[in-house]
């Protein structure tokens, strides 16, 4: 084998393999905290990406007013399922959260969106809109499902994922779209040219795995999302809210997924079914990690990436057959290693 | 008599499905649609035993319908053979697909098993996609039609009727089985295998049993889907497809035969009325039948999480009616190894620790035939742990454990169950949503021996009914006889212990292992509990028992072994446990 090729197999596996970990390492925080299997993942990818990419054309996106509806959908929940207690403190929370929150940045896309924004800016607003609508995702589709079995959640979860992946085409159109880069600095390192954008991808997702890493181990949030993991009465019992943690969790996945689709938007064309096939790698990332060890998902992510990159080069049509069959040999070897664990169920 | 009362409500039903096509004015379109839900029913039926039932979700079920509709494919296209004998064919190469798949998937435990699926699933439609002799996307067209005689079916019309009598007979099947001592064993997967594995159930095997039973009905409904369509390309057969089979099934209810059915009903249906009237209301912009499809599976996972068909079932002014089991016909003894000379039960410094914890440190005793010995001691002394060394469910760090002088160490629970030894559990082990009958008849699995295939044909019939009357005899040596139709789940929980109990004695055992069996009982139930172990005491049987009632234990027991903290520190007579200074101590503390 090509000592060039093979290097630069290996840096187009990295690359992609980062994103990969970045969406397993949502997964996982995700599913350790509401036990939901987050297939629309991959929607929040692509409503990231391509948010991105229509701001970046001057256009207004479609997603700033999905973020105001499923908001004004759930302030009705919200106020139904309190109808008891109304505290005029509660609706004003529901309200700041449901309603004024996406409002705010309807209406900040509007002013902004066709006056030439600089990208920081336009990433920022991506951002917003998608964790808004991953919010609000938690409080229509799960939080009232949150007491039902894994499988219920898992359905219910790829129930949201065609319901977002049918707007997502209404909103974006069948046409695949590209972003700008970030940086458009390129250096070389032998035979290997980095982009700027490549080591964007790196730097954001160390970050990402240092801050989970920093959030889940010394801070109180942290601590509380890791107890509702292992126990949800139990965390309730000590006082911890796990609505609450729902909403951080989603809210996390949303951000990471957003982010990771804004940092290949400009690398890939992506179209508006894309992020299910990316969501999915980062699955198979995912559950070689067990759905709970972080570092081990990352290495798996990396090891996905490469994989994919190398039978892309050497055997292009069997590229998904190879990634989507790595999986079982490592689930043999999980299995073998970790004997089946009684699970008291119900 | 019991026969057509279990058939009639199908051969209403089968007669219906039979005169559909010949009410004039039908519009054929209907047909193709019934003939849709006919061949995703199938899928789901496999779907309803596998995941509703058996605990086991797969979103791969497309996939196996995909090796079903292109063997046949292949086959009657490229080598010219009749549809007919594609049949076995393409269900051999969906059930050995099952095989192998199934031998890696179906030893994982929770969710990795649904994703696993989702991963093989995928990859296998990117296979499917790309193999030049399927056709790669196009795949293959110009199948030729099922045909009897000179008779084609080459309309909807004339497939229908074998669409339907496949349905149908595979529903048959799958209730039979069931409703049988394999069917027994599935349903018990659910609530874990530990519980199926103290009664013999070799739990792996029930789980590839079902697994390839789903794949082989996904095979059926592939095949019938080839020669209906005539063609057939990998898209039917992706994620997407699988993630839709399952829906269906948690739609109609999940643990129900006829829910696959009605759920293929009302997925299909509400998909066609998706497509062909949004786009009218809503100028067939994007895809909004999509979009409405996947809010409507939210909003009817939230209002009914468990399926349309029981919400039915429950609202008929009838109740089915369940026979009683005659409970004369005697089941034979289990076979027996003749009795060694010396002890029953021999632990001999018996050892397990986990990590750095010693949960059981080197303890021994006996147990004498016809003898009642109480393990006795603190919360945390290990006694759980040592009748888990017993019964095989955990693996001992040392020493030894024989039965009438045969070394059982580290045999798994079902060779332990073999000889004799039949537990209850600390924490009941029970499958709450079938009957006090069912989970009692559990017990006796090692004494039928009729296969899944017997099942299904009912040629186990006798079998079967020598296992429910010695299961109804034992409900009544407890005292449950007026629960005995009773969902076990809806007994208070006492009474759950005595349904493990009764699950226990039709093992016929030699030893029984009871875990905290007077824990929620009131007085006069506890006096009849004691009377009963007398009883079988004195019939012959030895009981090993854990108990914090210490009435209870001084009463009942002929000798009491103590435990503290891993550690055997007394044995005797209740009256020398009584004043033994040690246990007094581990009990109640020293004087300061």
């Amino acid at each position: 084998m090509n000592t060039t090729i093979m290097l630069f197999l290996v840096q187009d596996g990295i690359t992609n393999g980062a994103i990969y970990a970045l969406l397993g390492l949502a997964l996982v925080l995700v599913f350790a905290v509401t036990r939901v299997i987050l297939i629309p993942q991959g929607e929040f990818v692509t409503f990231g990406a391509l948010t991105y990419a229509t701001l970046s054309t001057g256009n207004m996106p479609g997603t700033a007013m999905l973020a105001v509806a499923m908001g004004v959908v759930a302030f009705g929940l919200d106020l139904f399922a309190g109808r008891s207690a109304l505290h005029p403190r509660l609706v004003a929370r529901a309200f700041a959260i449901n309603i004024l929150l996406p409002v705010a940045i309807y209406a900040l896309t509007s002013w902004l969106a066709g006056k030439n924004t600089p990208i920081a800016v336009n990433i920022a607003l991506s951002l917003l809109i998608v964790a808004a609508i991953g919010l609000s995702l938690y409080r229509l589709v799960f939080q009232p499902l949150a007491h039902t079995s894994v499988l219920v959640l898992l359905i219910a979860s790829v129930g949201a994922h065609l319901a977002l992946q049918g707007l997502g085409l209404v909103f974006f159109g069948a046409e695949g779209q590209r972003g700008p880069t970030i940086s458009d600095a390129a250096f070389m390192v032998g035979p290997l040219r980095f982009t700027g954008q490549s080591i964007a991808v790196y730097a954001i997702t160390i970050a990402f795995i240092a801050g989970l890493w920093l959030f889940f181990g010394f801070t109180l949030y942290g601590k509380a999302l890791r107890a509702t993991a292992v126990n949800r009465l139990g965390a309730r019992l000590v006082g911890i809210r796990t609505t609450l943690s729902g909403q951080i969790a989603f809210l996390l996945a949303s951000v990471i997924g957003a982010i990771s689709g804004i940092l290949i938007v400009p690398i890939t064309t992506l179209y508006y079914d894309t992020g299910f096939l990316i969501g999915l790698k980062g699955f198979i990332a995912a559950i070689i990690g067990g759905l709970v060890s972080y570092p081990l998902t990352a290495v798996a992510a990396l090891v996905v990436g490469t994989v994919e990159a190398f039978s892309s080069f050497y055997a292009s049509n069997f590229k998904e057959v190879i990634v989507f069959t790595l999986i079982l040999p490592v689930l043999v070897l999980r299995s073998i290693a970790a004997p089946e664990v009684e699970e008291e169920k119900d | 008599m019991a026969m057509t009362q279990r058939l009639l409500p199908v051969s209403i039903f089968a007669a219906l499905m039979a005169v559909i096509p010949l009410i004039p004015g039908m519009p054929p379109f209907w047909i193709v649609l019934l003939n849709n839900i006919g061949l995703a029913a199938l899928v789901a039926m496999g779907l309803v035993l596998l995941t509703g039932v058996g605990g086991l979700t797969s979103f791969g079920q497309a996939a196996f319908c995909g090796f079903g509709a292109y063997t046949t494919a292949v086959l009657s296209t490229a080598y010219g053979v009749s549809p007919w004998l594609t049949l076995p064919l393409s269900l051999l190469v969906s059930g050995g697909a099952a095989v192998l798949l199934g031998l890696v998937t179906v030893r994982l435990s929770g969710h990795y098993l649904p994703l696993g699926t989702i991963a093989w699933g995928i990859g296998l439609f990117y296979l499917f996609s790309k193999l030049e002799f399927l056709g790669r996307n196009d795949g293959i067209t110009g199948i030729p039609p099922l045909s009897i005689g000179t008779l084609k079916m080459l309309d909807a019309g004339t497939i229908y009727y074998a669409i339907w009598i496949a349905v149908l007979i595979c529903a048959l099947l799958s209730m039979n089985l069931l409703d049988s001592r394999t069917g027994r064993a599935i349903r018990a997967l659910r609530r874990g295998h530990i519980a199926a594995e103290a009664f013999g159930v070799q739990t792996p095997r029930a789980k590839l049993l079902v697994f390839i039973y789903a794949a082989v009905l996904a095979g059926l409904s592939g095949w019938l889907y080839a020669h209906f369509q005539r063609a057939a390309n990998p898209t039917p057969f992706g994620a997407h497809a699988g993630i839709e089979y399952l829906f269906i099934a948690v739609v109609g209810g999940a643990g129900y035969v006829w829910g696959a059915v009605l759920g293929a009903g009302i997925v299909v249906i509400l998909k066609e009325i998706l497509q062909s009237y949004l786009p009218l209301l809503f100028r067939g912009e994007g895809q909004l039948e999509t979009i409405v499809f996947g809010i409507l599976l939210v909003l009817l996972l939230q209002l009914a999480p468990t399926g349309v068909w029981p919400w039915l079932m429950g609202r008929l002014p009838f109740k089915p009616f369940r026979k009683r089991p005659d409970t004369s016909l005697a089941l034979p003894p289990r076979d027996r190894l003749a009795a060694a000379p010396g002890a029953l039960l021999k632990i001999d410094n018996a050892r397990k620790q986990f990590g750095g914890v010693i949960a059981v440190n080197n303890v021994s005793f006996e147990v004498q035939a016809r003898e009642i010995v109480a393990l006795i001691g603190p919360n945390g002394a290990g006694k759980s742990t040592t009748f888990n060394l017993v019964t095989g469910v955990l693996t001992s760090s040392g020493g030894t454990i024989s039965v009438n002088g045969q070394n059982i160490d580290n045999a798994p629970p079902q060779e332990v169950a073999k000889l004799g030894i039949a537990r209850t559990f600390q924490h009941v082990k029970l499958v709450p949503d079938m009957s006090v009958l069912e989970n009692v008849a559990i017990g006796a699995h090692l004494r039928g021996h009729s296969g899944a295939i017997s099942s299904m044909l009912r040629l186990d019939r006798t079998d079967e009914a020598k296992l429910l009357a010695e299961a109804a005899r034992q409900i009544e040596r407890v005292g449950l006889i007026d629960q005995i139709d009773q969902p076990a789940g809806s007994l208070s929980l006492g009474q759950q212990r005595i349904v493990e109990i009764a699950r226990a004695l039709c093992v016929d055992p030699i030893l029984l292992l009871l875990d905290e069996p007077a824990a929620g009982l009131r007085h006069m139930e506890k006096q009849r509990l004691a009377a009963l172990l007398r009883q079988l005491r004195d019939d012959g049987m030895s009981v090993l028992l854990v108990e914090h009632d210490m009435g209870f234990v001084m009463d009942l027991a002929d000798r009491i072994v103590v435990l503290d903290f891993g550690t055997k520190i007394a044995e005797g007579t209740p009256d020398a446990i009584k004043r033994n200074p040690d246990v007094i101590k581990a009990y109640l503390g020293t004087v300061a």
